[in-house]
């Protein structure tokens, strides 16, 4: 059993893995990685199962020290990390030798970096899952972002290693968007034509007020078609809701499990890792499609996600 | 919109793995008893493929895997499940006492919601713990309660620029409904008081203090028996 000692935390650094589903009716929401893409592709790079807990950095990434010998990958955004000083690329397997120090920095790309370990990361788990909920204080490690000593155990590794790295063509499939997709939101016919035109027409700014619940947007306000009382009702992932004010909060990770405004739009599935990349001042677009097409999507990245083409040797 | 078993009652696709069940547009008690016969006959009777499940006021939404079925087998599994409904047995009612120390630092909204509502702080307070809630659902953030309904005289809107902490525990009134922060949150409720309670507990997995469908009084508490009540539940 292997340690991670960490000396530096970054900016936000939380133990994910891919959410706790089901408990709903106790007002939990499923937490887990903000982009799943990065972690699931990290834990196949290392030989984990794709849903082993990491590390999620948030903009700023930490200094780790392995205490042990240690296979990993950093996946999602490029943080320009360096092994004890020498510069590696993301989206690969490495070997760390024991007392080696990991340094993640500013992002070079979007907002997430992923670290993950041979035999993932290992807490205490919550409601079936290893996932940090940090509003309710819950999961992951003490149920709080990392802080410089906390000292992190890793599973038993399988003490093979070969450096691998996810194929360019899977990578570049993979890319996280600005134009995201989105089906029509339970309510989309409160919202006119002029509404519609606004919403798909404009281009978004994301605020610096965002986090893991929610993802608040600047830009053209879109007007509300009077007269409609909402009732609060379930809300999951990726819902595109419009308070007053007519500024639209895209429905994040760490969500609210129920709502009261009503939703214009929904992220499709196969983009919402694209949410977790987003960092604030970024600016997106929306993209209408229909069932067909957002299912469509998912498959085809459930299909690459698991196919023996995504990594290769190397 | 499409119907689902009878007038009242339709599906939205919520997202594409998301659907939503309607039944009816209104808060009522009936709507809410469909909502939690639902809930119960797929917690009984889990359907493959089924995620998740968000009940609220009068509608259930929810999650599926999307690699797994389409909504409209998940439709066609739940127009079977709707003609059962009367058929669900609902468990006895859960009898939940919340002690609640009103006022002061607790409720620094007592004294504004009595004066909008023409009562003394003292009426407000015994009209508040005078009936008993029904938990409608659990929603917003792990373990929060939305009880209902309100005595008439005390609906009161939220404030009309949320407060940025509320701390855990707080009991607020918004609308016709009344609740519990279990934990310190953002928060647009009028605060009249605040429980010892521990409303969500993770040690044990042992989760919410209320479910769906439970029945709550709040009872009033001095400040002594709340520092005393509050060191049992550290």
């Amino acid at each position: 059993m292997g340690v991670i000692e960490v000396q530096a935390p970054g900016l936000l650094t939380t133990v994910q893995d891919l959410g706790r589903e089901g408990f709903g009716p106790q007002g939990v929401s499923p937490s887990g990685a903000a982009d799943p893409v990065a972690l699931r592709v990290g834990n196949r790079l290392v030989g984990n199962a794709e849903g082993a807990a990491g590390l999620e950095m948030t903009l700023l990434g930490g200094r780790f020290v392995f205490w042990d010998e240690a296979v990993f990958a950093l996946t999602g955004s490029d943080f320009g990390a360096t092994l004890d000083g020498a510069p590696i690329s993301s989206w690969g397997s490495r070997q760390a030798k024991p007392r080696q120090t990991l340094r993640a920095g500013p992002t070079h790309s979007g907002a997430r970096c992923y670290l993950c370990v041979q035999g993932g990361i290992e807490v205490k788990e919550f409601l079936g899952s290893a996932s940090t909920h940090l509003l309710s204080g819950l999961g992951g490690h003490e149920g709080r972002a990392l802080r410089a000593g906390d000292l992190l155990k890793m599973g038993p590794a399988k003490g093979s290693f070969r450096a691998r790295r996810v194929s360019g063509k899977a990578w570049e499939r993979l890319a996280p968007r600005k134009v995201l997709r989105v089906t029509p939101g339970p309510q989309s016919d409160w919202f006119g034509e002029s509404a519609q035109k606004i919403f798909y027409e404009g281009t978004y700014r994301v605020a610096e007020e965002s986090n893991r619940m929610g993802i608040r947007l600047q830009g053209a306000s879109i007007p509300l078609r009077a007269g409609g009382e909402m009732i609060s009702e379930g809300v999951t992932l990726g819902a595109v809701q419009v308070p007053e004010g007519g500024l639209p909060i895209i429905l994040f990770v760490e969500q609210q499990t129920t709502g009261g405004y009503p939703k214009i739009a929904n992220v499709i599935s196969a983009d919402f890792h694209s949410l977790g990349q987003l960092r604030p001042r970024d600016e997106i677009r929306f993209e209408l499609v229909n069932l067909t097409t957002a299912r469509g999507l998912l498959v085809e990245q459930d299909k690459l996600l698991a196919s023996t083409d995504l990594i290769v040797a190397g | 919109m499409d119907t689902a078993a009878d007038e009242s009652t339709r599906f939205q696709f919520a997202g594409d793995q998301s659907l939503l069940v309607y039944f009816g547009h209104q808060i009522t008690l009936e709507a809410n008893e469909k909502v939690r016969r639902l809930l119960r006959l797929l917690e009984l009777e889990p359907v493959a493929g089924v995620r998740n499940l968000h009940p609220a006021y009068c509608s259930l939404l929810i999650k599926f895997d999307a690699l797994r079925m389409e909504h409209d087998e998940l439709k066609a599994i739940l127009r079977r499940y709707l003609k059962r409904l009367d058929e669900v047995k609902l468990p006895e009612p859960r009898r939940v006492e919340i002690p609640v120390c009103y006022g002061s630092e607790f409720g620094p909204d007592l004294a504004e919601v009595s004066k909008l509502h023409g009562m003394t702080e003292k009426q407000t307070i015994e009209l508040h713990a005078s009936v008993e809630y029904l938990v409608y659902f659990l929603g917003f953030v792990p373990g929060f309660a939305y009880l209902g309904d309100l005595p008439k005289d005390l609906v009161t809107p939220r404030l009309a620029s949320p407060r940025k902490r509320v701390p855990a525990g707080s009991v607020g009134v918004a609308g016709n409904q009344t609740g519990v922060y279990p934990f310190a949150t953002p928060g647009g409720w009028r605060l009249l008081g605040r429980t010892p309670v521990k409303m969500f507990r993770a040690e044990n997995d042992g989760l919410s203090l209320l479910s769906i469908g439970d029945r709550v009084r709040l009872t009033p508490i001095s400040r002594e028996r709340f520092a005393a009540l509050e060191k049992t539940w550290a």
